[in-house]
């Protein structure tokens, strides 16, 4: 059925329609509709879940993780200064193996206090033991939170996942969204019966000892598996959605008009749409420049992008936040990813930080130096600002 | 009927083999908390003397299933356990926090004001030993006033802590919640009908178990248990029940001077003759205030 929804009430209906056992939550502009509507769901008796109104958003998640090992299916959704109070308990989450689902609404961290789209918040959380997924749209959004849990709760993998989308750009936006059948995600993601963990009398457990050195490096070893493991889980996920619902998402990248592609552009989140416009631009007037939508961050597209570099002879990298010091969290990994299997050009933009508009224009300006670099294979400067005041591009 | 101490089962859920230091209150809380609530039991321990002292992995002296997520979050934690077994059908667990005094007075304070404001259906023991002892003896904000402990040390200038114990118990009864009562391994018979009691009730129940630490207090291994004493009768603690609005005072102290509760505790030892007459106001005080309430309740 489809409906005009925003990406906040995209995000509920995926938590309904994933039967989540229990949710703990705390309010937070732009995420708070989500709360708001999980309480609808849960007060008219259309989600029958255990609904912990909590104090904070550290609550939020250890509740969460409680009941994971409890074993039962948690959710959780946050944004920006609540995701960084989180960021304690996010570890155990990964470390622990508890297949936690959580959208965030991905917005400014203070200072300055902001409230619109920058990944700033996520980013700082990439070391934490969990994946992490970025939406273009609301269709996109809704269907990643059913498909969170498949890869989630997948027994190769047992990982938390975090459901990126921009802030307003989506959470707020009214878009038409195909909401899938209950009946059918039902077959698709079956009842959550976890067999590695579970806190109950009658088979004693420890979750959560206190461990020396001649063990946490295995554990540490268990969750880099995971991770890896879950490269090949994403796309399997990826491919049994696309046969039952008829959206592909092409699994952990999509490549867009890429073949024979002089300059790629490599996008993150909503700005990607907008890329798609101008790259059609861009072609329709015989320039060779392509798009490679990112969208898990974590596990890394490692592969894909080596295989995408000897491809083309230039590769530029939209970053919607920083890592003061050192450039664009994309930027540092696609180039980390190509490493050794070419020495092409690469280049870093940082544009629409702070929820600031990136527009057509400035992609005519990232693609046009990404096409400059390919063809004198060199690069200017390493990271560029786009309008940012008193600074040249 | 009241539980007796031969009415405790023979088996000890929380095993030899633990690594308490000798004379540990904590782990004589433990031992009798968990024989009272038995096997049909998880609990959730935060950072603190008794998740380490209880085992390093991979060997463990808890028989019942436990839980460590961190320090500050047990009351959530706990609660998050209740809601998932509800949701499995699993209504019948008692699901207790075992928190120190740290992990509840200061850091632990928010999550446990909220899950007792939602009134989630849990048992909250503190065991209260007066200062952060697994990081070895930095004061909190149950640490009474006076004491030595490394972050109050006695200086030329200031020595000892300058403020008086926080009083949790009293703002736990500001939250309403079914059950509050403070309780001392020192008094056995007293703190098993409490044990008892949290464990046959529902919703919130808050246990503060004064739990002395030789360790920490510089004080003999073998007077564990008669300093726990000495602390009731100098009104230092004071054991009673806060329930259905009414609060009952389980032990009138004797209103010892509080110097002889003092005498054998290192931590007191720099103690002025002022200070001591100070912290003898401050007790008769609370004494007082805890009488007011349980007169005015009733
Ligand atoms: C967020 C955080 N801050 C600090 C610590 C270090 N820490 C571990 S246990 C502890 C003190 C525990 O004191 P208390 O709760 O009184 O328990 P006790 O050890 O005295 O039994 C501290 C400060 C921590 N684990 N986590
Ligand atoms: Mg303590």
């Amino acid at each position: 059925m489809m409906r005009m929804v925003t990406g906040n009430y995209a995000v509920a209906y995926g938590a309904l329609l994933s039967r989540v056992d229990l949710i703990a939550a705390y309010p937070i502009t732009p995420q708070t509709f989500i709360v708001e509507h999980a309480s609808e769901f849960v007060n008219d008796g259309l989600l029958d879940a255990e609904f912990m109104r909590v104090e904070s958003e550290h609550s939020a998640m250890s509740a969460c993780v409680a009941a994971s090992a409890t074993g039962v299916r948690a959710f959780t959704a946050t944004a920006s200064q609540g995701l960084a109070l989180m960021h304690e308990v996010l570890f155990i989450a990964g470390a622990g193996h508890l297949p936690i689902v959580m959208p965030v609404v991905n917005r400014t961290v203070a200072s300055p206090i902001g409230i619109w789209a920058e990944h700033n918040d996520t980013m700082p959380q990439r070391d934490t033991g969990w994946m992490q997924v970025y939406c273009e749209d609301n269709q996109e959004v809704l269907d990643m939170v059913i498909q969170a849990y498949k890869i989630a709760e997948n027994k190769k993998v047992l990982l938390p996942i975090m459901v990126n989308l921009d802030a307003f750009i989506l959470s707020h936006t009214v878009e038409p969204v195909n909401f899938p059948e209950q009946s059918k995600v039902d077959k698709f993601l079956p009842r959550y019966k976890p067999e590695h963990v579970h806190l109950s009398p009658d088979d004693p457990m420890t979750v959560g000892s206190f461990a020396p050195p001649e063990y946490i490096q295995e554990v540490r070893y268990q969750t880099e598996e995971s991770m890896l493991n879950a490269k090949k889980v994403i796309q399997e996920v990826n491919d049994e959605f696309a046969k039952m619902f008829g959206r592909n998402y092409h699994g952990m990248v999509e490549e867009y008009r890429t073949e024979g592609a002089d300059a790629i552009l490599v996008t993150i989140g909503t700005v990607t749409s907008t890329a798609r416009e101008v790259i059609d631009e861009y072609r329709a007037k015989g320039k060779k420049v392509g798009l490679v939508k990112l969208r898990f961050f974590r596990p890394f597209p490692i592969e894909q992008f080596i295989d995408i570099a000897k491809r083309t002879k230039a590769i530029g990298v939209y970053d919607r936040s920083i890592s003061f010091g050192s450039g664009g969290p994309s930027f540092i990994e696609v180039k980390s990813a190509i490493y050794g299997h070419t020495s092409i050009p690469m280049i870093n933009f940082l544009a629409g930080l702070g929820g600031r508009d990136v527009m057509s224009d400035d992609i005519e300006l990232m693609l046009d130096k990404t096409l400059e670099a390919a063809k004198t294979g060199k690069v200017e400067k390493d990271v560029v600002w786009i309008g940012t005041r008193g600074v040249t591009p | 009927m009241s539980l007796k101490i031969k009415d405790l089962p023979e088996e000890n859920l929380f095993t030899k083999g633990h690594t308490a230091c000798p004379g540990c209150g904590g782990a004589i809380m433990a031992k009798i908390a968990m024989k009272v609530f038995g096997k049909n039991t998880c609990a959730y321990f935060p950072a603190n003397c008794l998740l380490v002292f209880g085992g390093t992995y991979p060997l463990n002296a808890f028989k019942v299933p436990y839980l460590h997520v961190l320090f500050e979050n047990s009351a959530v934690c706990a609660a998050g356990i209740k809601r998932a077994l509800n949701k499995l059908g699993k209504e019948d667990v008692n699901v207790v926090a075992f928190a120190g005094d740290g992990g509840t007075a200061d850091i632990g304070i928010q999550a446990l004001s909220g899950a007792a404001e939602r009134n989630e259906d849990i048992i909250y023991i503190c065991y209260d030993n007066e200062a952060y002892m697994n990081t070895g003896i930095q004061r909190s904000g149950s640490t009474p006033f006076g004491a030595w402990t490394t972050t109050t040390p006695v200086g030329s200038k200031i020595a000892g802590k300058e403020r008086f114990k926080k009083d949790v118990p009293r703002i736990m009864i500001a939250h309403d919640v079914p059950y509050v009562a403070t309780a001392s391994i020192s008094y056995p018979l007293d703190l098993l009908k409490k044990l008892e009691k949290v464990k046959n009730m529902k919703g919130f129940r808050y246990l503060q178990i004064f739990a002395p630490c030789p360790t920490g207090w510089r004080l003999d291994p073998s007077k564990t248990v008669e300093i726990g004493k000495l602390a009731v009768e100098s009104g230092m603690w004071t054991l009673y029940e806060f329930e259905n609005g009414k609060m009952t005072i389980n032990k009138k102290p004797k209103m010892i001077p509080v110097r002889e509760y003092l005498k054998p505790q290192g931590r007191f030892r720099h103690l002025t003759d002022e200070q001591i007459d100070i912290l003898q106001e401050l007790v008769k005080k609370k004494w007082e205030r805890d009488l007011a309430m349980a007169e005015s309740t009733h």
